[in-house]
């Protein structure tokens, strides 16, 4: 009577061998040169891969065969893929078969279940500890369960095991590139069959504290998200050139790229359509460069430009790189949170608290809080003064409405053959990092002192 | 320079992952599990009060469309794997699989720029907000970013700068708000937040089973959230900050190849190898609308809303282009032109016309074109008015 312990793994996975016979002989048929299913060559990614087939033509040989249903033949062709007598190329843990043109490889004979060679520990191990080295410690979770169980109760023969790892590892190199694709498919094929993929508890868990969260998460009534869906679409209908002709005329079909630089950040009088945008929503207003030049003249008539300028300063330290977060949670500090600061942002004394105290260890995030207090403040309340500005109502009523073009075919021709380069991006990047500058210069507040000390103020 | 991420653990990853409590089993977790989901979706259940066909009852029915090639893009020697528009709304950065990234002014169809990668099968490219550099990588597993220059002899590759780091395929990347982070998804089944200065890792997302093949960020005033789909059929939304999973959709039969929020930020669509858009609603936390037809057989590789959200374009892999009314549920329009898969499909920055990348080695500018006609031959390049 033998033993089985605990820690015998292989017979839990071995398949009866019996009744597999008699699927040899039929496998080994399938793969007849004439009368077996034709396969072909197949580029996967950069290799080619030889001697491919798909489901489809697996399926309808088989029908053919064993006259059977379709069904039927469905059953069995996802069988012998089960047990590893056909491989899947790409889904390699679906262990199916799929009437399409799904590609599937023969596996060759010296993987096939029914051989006396039982799907050894060891062999598992050397596979893992060799797959480890080539992937540099990245396995899936799985094979990591695996690995460390194996590594706990093999442990005197680790050396061993790692010995021969990585000496098939430096002969495998040597293999050509579609040979070892090959073979790695076989492989891993082999033992997904025999070692499949087990649930772990982490995973599990995972999933649990997810579903929690959801469950915590509040949603909203379909009828509420959806109407605000075509809202969205109703009120967006005249900016959206596929549904609206955009005027005076669409670049792409007129050749005309007036429509453009009309629209442009520094056009002195915007159009009509993009005022009307901006009245949409405060994000609307900010996203477009010329509704955010707008906005910012405002500011500066009603005094409270420096809402905008530290939102724009949070953005900046938020997206920029994380070398000059230091130096710029520094100047923000400086110049817009310090008690006396010259440009001093109105927040609430819990929210000041926490970002200054963030600030003794800056991170990209540290100004949310505030950022977040500052958007709120100007998109209920700022925003809507702007509305009913004099500034804004001098802007509707001087708004263009260009006209719409009306080309003959031969300006159009001639359009064609003037089609203006425009600026590049880079030049015009260049010009705003410039006019940036100079904006952050004159909004520097005056130094008295310094003014005397030059006799600039003095009156005689 | 191979180091390896340094993951940056959350209080809930370190939950996860500690031994098994007294009286917790993988079974009792198991059966938790199944309790939570049952009640997640009866409670889902009770705000699903409407039907978004119902809602759009009241939307205005589209006039018939009519779309013409504007600009055919032509001189890539490949696949045209990935596209990207400029923030000017004129200017077109394009990979391809033998390597080769061209920046084109599609408004005069003249190459600005060529860079060629030393890795075939660039899978992913993106413009930066500024316009002054791209970033683009496939196969050789990392994200690489390439300043522009003014000077036309300039030798770009010189400039070259690596930033992302994966352990397989590059799918997708884009740049955040600034020139100064990327996004990258990849077929290690990550998505990572890199420092495009120093190459630091900022955040990594971990959570698809099998490869992440598309990412977008989200366009909201907050924009702290991002989408990314799989090989595992699962649509995840991300937090930029925690680097949590926050929403999950698992509706798709099969792959998704492509993922586009909705322009106000509250919605999303993808495409899938399953050959059906859907439209998944973020507040509401499930699918709304499936955009298929019986004779759509083939998957649909990108997606991308116009501008008012009212239009979806999808590009298969049956080479055409289909129009969907995102409201209604139907098919407006479907295009032809393409000679072999639409890999790559984006709506230009204000809307104005749409460009697809295709495995013919082209792309093409699209619009609608209502009595305006005249056909050109200029210079190897035809238009079409």
């Amino acid at each position: 009577m033998t033993i089985r312990t605990l820690r015998d793994y292989g017979q839990h996975y071995r398949p009866r061998m019996a009744c597999l016979k008699n699927v040899e002989v039929f496998v080994v048929e399938m793969q007849d040169p004439k009368s077996g299913v034709k396969g072909a060559d197949q580029k996967l990614n950069v290799t080619i891969i030889p001697h491919v087939i798909n489901g489809q033509d697996v399926l309808a040989w088989i029908v053919t065969k064993m006259k059977v249903t379709t069904e039927e033949a469905q059953a069995f062709g996802t069988m012998l893929v089960a047990y590893g007598y056909i491989y899947p190329l790409q889904n390699h843990r679906k262990l199916v078969l799929v009437p399409d043109s799904t590609l599937y490889r023969f596996q060759t004979p010296y993987f096939w279940p029914v051989q006396k060679w039982p799907a050894e520990d060891i062999d598992y191990a050397i596979y893992l500890a060799r797959r480890n080295i080539r992937k540099k410690g990245m396995l899936e979770p799985y094979e990591q369960q695996h690995y460390d169980n194996l590594h706990k109760w093999m442990n005197p023969k680790w050396d061993f095991i790692v010995m021969q790892a990585t000496e098939q590892y430096k002969a495998n190199k040597e293999r050509k590139k579609p040979d070892r694709v090959v073979l790695d498919c076989q492989e891993r094929a082999y033992w997904i069959v025999h070692r499949p993929p087990v649930l772990t508890f982490d995973v599990v868990r995972r999933t649990n504290i997810f579903l929690t969260q959801a469950l915590m998460r509040s949603a909203v009534k379909s009828s509420v998200s959806l109407t605000a869906f075509v809202k969205f679409v109703t009120t967006h209908h005249n900016h959206d050139p596929f549904l609206t002709t955009p005027v005076p005329s669409n670049p792409w079909i007129t050749d005309s790229d007036e429509f453009w630089q009309l629209n442009s950040r520094s056009v002195d009088i915007p159009t009509k359509l993009s005022v009307e945008r901006w009245v949409l929503s405060f994000w609307e207003l900010i996203s477009d460069p010329r509704g955010r030049v707008d906005f910012k003249l405002f500011l500066k008539k009603e005094h409270s430009a420096e809402n905008m300028a530290f939102y724009e300063a949070a953005e900046e330290m938020r997206w920029g790189a994380a070398s000059a977060i230091p130096e710029k949670s520094q100047f923000i500090f400086n110049t817009f949170l310090k008690p006396g600061a010259p440009r001093w942002i109105n927040i609430d004394g819990r929210t000041m608290g926490l970002t200054v105290k963030g600030l003794v260890v800056p991170h990209r995030y540290v100004l949310d809080a505030a950022q977040t207090h500052i958007f709120l403040l100007m998109k209920k309340d700022t925003f809507y003064r702007y509305l009913k500005s004099p500034v804004h109502k001098d802007m509707q009523k001087r708004a263009l409405v260009p006209a719409p073009h009306v080309f003959t075919d031969a300006q159009l021709e001639a359009n064609v053959r003037n089609r203006n380069p425009g600026i590049s991006p880079i030049l015009q990047w260049q010009q705003e990092e410039e006019e940036k500058a100079a904006a952050a210069v004159a909004a520097r507040p005056i130094d008295v002192k310094a003014m005397v000390a030059t006799n600039k103020l003095d009156r005689k | 320079m191979n180091s390896p991420p340094h993951f940056i653990c959350t209080p809930f990853s370190l939950m996860a992952c500690q031994g098994l409590a007294s009286g917790e089993t993988l079974k009792s977790l198991k059966a938790e599990s199944e309790t939570l989901r049952k009640k997640l979706e009866e409670e889902r259940k009770k705000l699903h009060d409407v039907e978004l066909e119902k809602v759009a009852e009241k939307a205005e029915a589209l006039g018939e469309l009519n779309m013409k090639t504007r600009r055919t893009l032509k001189g890539h020697g490949n696949k045209v794997l990935c596209m990207d528009w400029c923030k000017d709304k004129r200017r077109i950065v394009s990979s391809s699989q033998d390597g080769k990234v061209i920046v084109w002014d599609a408004f005069t169809t003249n190459k600005e720029h060529a860079v060629t990668m030393p890795t075939t099968w660039v899978m992913a490219c993106a413009y930066a907000p500024s316009g002054c550099a791209i970033a683009c990588g496939g196969l050789d597993n990392k994200c690489s970013v390439y300043p522009l220059s003014l000077d036309k002899d300039e030798n770009l590759a010189a400039k070259k700068k690596s930033v992302a780091m994966h352990t397989n395929y590059l799918s997708g990347c884009t740049f955040t708000n600034s020139d100064m982070q990327i996004l990258t998804s990849s077929g290690d089944g990550t998505s990572a937040l890199w420092d495009v200065e120093s190459g630091q890792l900022l955040q990594s997302f971990h959570g698809h089973s099998a490869d992440v093949l598309t990412l977008d960020l989200a366009p909201s005033e907050t924009g702290n959230t991002f989408v990314s789909g799989g090989s595992d059929k699962k649509a995840n939304v991300w937090d930029l900050r925690s680097g949590q999973n926050v929403q999950s959709f698992d509706t798709h039969d099969s792959d998704i190849n492509c993922v586009k929020y909705y322009p106000s930020g509250d919605a999303f669509a993808s495409a899938s190898d399953d050959s059906t858009c859907r439209l998944f609603d973020l507040r509401a936390d499930r699918e709304v609308s499936i955009y298929s037809k019986d004779s759509i057989m083939f998957g649909a590789a990108s997606v991308d809303f116009s501008l008012s959200g009212r239009l979806l374009f999808a590009g298969y892999n049956d080479y055409t282009i289909n129009v969907w009314d995102v409201l209604k549920g139907t098919r407006v329009a479907i295009l032809f032109g393409h000679e072999n898969r639409v890999s790559s499909l984006r709506v230009s920055p204000d809307g104005t016309a749409f460009c697809s990348g295709s495995w013919d080695n082209t792309l093409r500018v699209r619009q609608e074109g209502r009595g305006v006609g005249r056909e050109l031959k200029q210079g190897g390049t035809t238009l079409y008015g």
